[in-house]
């Protein structure tokens, strides 16, 4: 029987790159997909006649742009066109749009407040600097701060020369970052709720939390390292939908020779001794390989693929305390015509880059307090694209696609989480009728509504508890820490089990870091 | 001070920048909003609407028109059938590169020759011992470019099925709302693209159904900037930029053959009859090779990074494309000179065009090209690479 030099588990984004990286370095590799199309979260799918969703992952921030230039993504079908703008539309009002412009925005914010739009360039400064530190982080292995190896040390020690360079004020702001609440971090530089409520929603995006809750703060600048990256104009929309990313990554990987299989649902490992030596798939097939890779979360790889029995308990209490709690939505809209904004109507630049609802801080918040008590939010905040202003290859000429990420809809609710299927069309209403608020006759032009709750990602996209991250990208998860202390580096307690999914440093997100990443360090140590 | 296109009009309401420059006498917006970017995406994913009606323009008919052509261009243009347009430069005597342009064959024995610099007077010197007419109808002929993924579908919209079969570099006559247009299906983006021709009376016309087709479309009118981007990812020279048209060089060295520019395909050199000018020198060329050639460089983006981060900066690139003469270094010696360059937001790379010695000029070669931060003069390494740096199948599909 064939021998891989890797198997694959999961033809995610993730998993596409770890194999696209690991072939161009001469390794046989099989990647195996459960379901019928590849991409897991970043997937686009003809949902509805004529109509291509972005099913899940609607926006691309921070995909790295090394791996678009490793792997000539360009060559094999990814463009990427820039989201322009932010737009928070308000019930009465012209609400506040963010341009790219620096007048124009400027002039936005100080309809409300002078003092709020004279400090908004320094914020963005600020947040640029702070984020650039972190940055390094994103595209290197974490050091492990416990580690006493040379190496480590020396990564620790040359991530501290920026920090010293940071001075005095930059590290304060750091700290203040790493423990206080985005609504309060952002008090302290802004007064108008118009303005911070849609910058507060980044650093709840993914999380169980809200914006009032403590540490939200650093989630925000993960999102400015985003930014960083758009000057390098890398935050966008993918042309063709989100799934384009997966399948130009996949199409890199076959172009080195990868091979790939859609509809092979991997059952379990197949072990040799206690040692990882393959998998078996859900039809009894036993596939050999040199090591296994699993892209898809800690949770399903070491409950599911796993016996129990090969894993120490110290790493199975870790991840026993492993936050996923999905606390998002989904609710795709196919249009007929464009929806007409109260705040301002008609077609224009500013419904061409996201568009946030999230009125105000307390807004948000109100939404928390709904989860909070195992609801779905009566209110909720959502983030809202229509790619087909410029894409034109998603929908008919004229019709368009509106994208509706939601936050909150826990996974948890009162009513437990199978009960989800129950709720899903009340939660699809709530989210119209909110938008309906906002956009009056949006209901008559809606062609097509795919609602997808926390519990359809679990059991169609295999996201455990619906967490969109595989794990929430808050500070203890993050870096040395994910998925559990001592194993930020791929490998498990398994021999010959490794993992490059979104549950791994860096974390969650359309970057293909942690699949590139993964592949390298196996290749350093030899690992295949 | 600069004429106005007849598209002025509508090209003034739109620029919102006030960003306009002069071109070949015309004014012509740089930018029509805030930065290139945008204009840039509609040409790489929907269509960018670009009035070129600066370039120069002559119709050549006639008996001879053709037996003129190929003797005073390098491309034997006898055999272009009547439909087609072909890619070509045009030398003097010493096979130094005049100008590059296009010529299209448009049916009943009449060519049409565009051209970046004047060239009326060339032509006219060559054409007295044929039975030709040169008509300059540069400021008769307005000329739109369309160009993008989504080119193909507004044409179809505002002038029926005649692009379906329209060919890369294929040339038809449509009509739209009872005037005549000239299709090229031709552009100076590496992409998916047509040019339109068109007299000056029907300009407005034209931009007008244009813009209506492509409201469904996501048509942009788009500047010189964001054409500047797309170009030098297409891998196109620009006279005056790249290199320098023989009869404006003020020294030798400022000239070049088609050979040194990357146009050596478009030189027939095999051909019975007549010469061309410049034959001579260009067959001793290709024969004793040529001292210099045009290659495309990818410039190292992490080096980038790595010197910004010296200096405690963000790596920085500006939104539009540079045009200035910049050292490329082989082991420390100058090799020669980057001329423009671009970052790329399609390959998310550093691209440069340069002119540097032949010996180095192979793909792979590892050279390096100054870069400034700071007003502090720094060297990256850059790659020869193989031009088109972009070259989307859409193009010729
Ligand atoms: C609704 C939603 C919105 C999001 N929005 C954004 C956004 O706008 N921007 C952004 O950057 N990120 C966003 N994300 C996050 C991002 O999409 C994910 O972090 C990322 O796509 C995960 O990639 P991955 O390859 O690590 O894992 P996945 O995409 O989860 O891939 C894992 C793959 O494994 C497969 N699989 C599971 N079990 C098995 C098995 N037993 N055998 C074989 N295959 C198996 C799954 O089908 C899946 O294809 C969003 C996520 C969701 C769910």
């Amino acid at each position: 029987m064939k021998q891989y030099d890797a198997i694959i588990v999961g033809g995610g984004h993730n998993g596409l790159a770890c194999a696209a990286y690991l072939a161009r370095a001469g390794r046989s590799v099989l990647v195996l997909e459960r379901r019928h199309v590849l991409g897991g979260a970043a997937v686009t799918e003809e949902i509805f006649p004529g109509f291509k969703f972005s099913v899940c992952s609607y926006v691309v921030s921070l995909l790295r742009p090394q791996i678009i230039r490793d792997l000539e993504l360009p060559r094999h079908g990814l463009e990427i066109l820039p989201l322009e703008c932010s737009f928070a539309p308000a019930v009465d009002g012209p609400g506040l749009v963010r341009w790219p412009d620096a007048r124009r925005t400027r002039e936005e914010i100080a309809r409300y407040s002078a003092k709020d739009a004279s400090l908004y360039p320094e914020f963005g400064r600020e947040m640029a600097q702070l984020a650039r530190l972190v940055k390094p982080v994103i595209d290197e292995p974490s050091p492990d701060p416990a580690s006493l190896h040379p190496t480590e040390l020396l990564r620790l020690a040359r991530l501290g020369k920026p920090f010293r360079e940071l001075g005095a004020r930059g590290i304060h702001q750091l700290v203040k970052m790493m423990t206080l609440s985005a609504a309060d971090f952002l008090d302290e530089w802004f007064e108008s709720d118009v303005l911070k409520a849609p910058m507060s929603v980044s650093g709840i995006i993914g999380t169980y939390l809200g914006v009032r809750s403590p540490s939200t703060a650093y989630v925000m600048l993960h999102h400015y390292m985003g930014e960083i990256d758009g000057a390098m104009r890398a935050w966008g929309f993918s042309r063709g939908g989100t799934g384009e990313v997966s399948m130009s990554i996949a199409r890199a990987a076959q172009a080195f020779g990868a091979e790939i299989r859609t509809e092979a649902p991997v059952a379990k490992l197949l072990m040799r001794g206690d040692e990882a030596a393959g998998v078996v798939l859900a039809d009894g097939t036993e596939l050999r390989a040199r090591v296994v890779v699993s892209s898809v979360d800690p949770k399903l790889t070491f409950t599911r693929l796993v016996d129990a029995k090969y894993l120490p308990s110290e790493f199975t209490h870790a991840l026993s305390r492993y936050r996923l709690r999905g606390s998002s939505g989904k609710v795709n809209l196919a249009l007929d015509a464009l929806p007409e904004f109260t705040s301002r109507p008609g077609d224009g630049l500013h419904i061409r880059g996201d568009i946030a609802v999230a009125p105000s801080i307390d807004y948000l918040e109100r939404a928390y307090d709904d989860a909070k008590y195992g609801k779905f939010s009566r209110r909720p905040y959502i983030n809202v694209v229509l790619p087909t202003l410029t894409d034109s290859t998603l929908a008919p000429p004229g019709k368009h696609i509106m994208s509706c990420f939601v936050q909150y809809a826990p996974y948890h609710l009162a009513t437990g989480p199978e009960s989800w299927p129950q709720h899903r069309e009340a939660f699809g209403d709530t989210v119209v009728d909110t938008l309906e608020e906002l956009a009056p006759g949006l209901k008559n032009r809606i062609l097509h509504r795919q609602v997808l709750t926390p519990w359809d990602m679990e059991q169609d996209f295999g996201l455990s508890e619906g967490n969109i991250f595989h794990g929430e990208l808050s500070l203890e998860q993050l870096a040395f820490l994910r998925p559990a202390a001592g194993f930020a580096h791929y490998q498990t307690p398994v021999r010959g089990l490794w993992m490059c999914g979104s549950g791994t440093h860096p974390g969650g997100g359309v970057m293909a870091a942690p699949g590139k990443l993964a592949a390298e360090r196996m290749l350093k140590e030899r690992a295949l | 001070m600069p004429n106005a296109t007849p598209f002025h009009p509508r090209t003034q309401a739109l620029c919102q920048s006030y960003k306009w420059k002069d071109w070949s006498g015309y004014c012509a917006p740089c930018v029509y909003g805030m930065s290139p970017e945008r204009e840039y995406n509609a040409i790489r994913n929907g269509a960018g609407l670009l009035d070129v009606t600066p370039l120069f323009k002559y119709d050549v008919s006639g008996k001879d028109a053709a037996r003129f052509l190929s003797r005073v261009l390098s491309r034997d243009v006898r055999a272009l059938k009547p439909g087609r347009m072909t890619y070509l430069c045009w030398c003097d005597d010493h096979g130094k590169v005049l100008d590059d342009g296009t010529c299209a064959h448009l049916g009943d024995g009449r060519s049409r020759l565009t051209a970046a610099a004047p060239a009326l007077h060339w032509l006219m010197r060559h054409a007295r011992r044929y039975d030709v007419t040169v008509a300059d109808v540069s400021d008769e002929v307005a000329a739109l470019a369309l160009q993008g993924p989504t080119s193909r579908a507004i044409l179809r919209d505002a002038c029926g099925e005649v692009v379906d079969g329209l060919k890369f570099f294929g040339v038809a006559t449509a009509r739209i709302d009872g005037f005549e247009v000239v299709l090229s299906r031709t552009g100076y983006t590496g992409d998916l693209g047509y040019e339109l021709w068109v007299d000056n009376a029907h300009a407005l016309a034209l931009w007008d159904a244009l813009s209506a087709a492509g409201k469904r479309h996501n048509l942009e009118p788009v500047g010189l900037d964001a054409l500047d981007i797309s170009r030098v990812e297409a891998g196109f020279v620009l006279r005056g930029i790249d290199y320098t048209g023989a009869n404006e060089a003020l020294i030798e060295a400022q000239k070049s053959s088609p050979y040194e520019l990357g146009l050596g395909w478009t030189v027939t050199l095999e051909r019975d009859g007549e010469p061309f000018i410049g034959q001579a020198a260009l067959e001793r060329e290709k024969r004793e090779g040529s001292a210099w050639a045009l290659v495309g460089l990818d410039v190292d983006w992490p080096a980038i990074e790595a010197l910004y981060a010296e200096h405690g900066l963000p790596p920085h690139v500006p939104s539009a494309a540079w045009r200035s003469m910049v050292p490329v270094y082989r082991d420390g010696r100058q090799v020669g000179r980057a001329t423009s360059g671009t970052w790329s937001p399609t390959l998310k790379k550093n691209l440069a065009l340069a002119t540097v010695e032949a010996s180095v000029s192979e793909p792979g070669t590892p050279l390096y090209l100054e870069w400034t931060v700071e007003w502090s003069r720094q060297v990256v390494p850059a790659v020869v690479t193989k031009t088109p740096f972009f070259d989307p199948p859409r193009k010729r599909a």
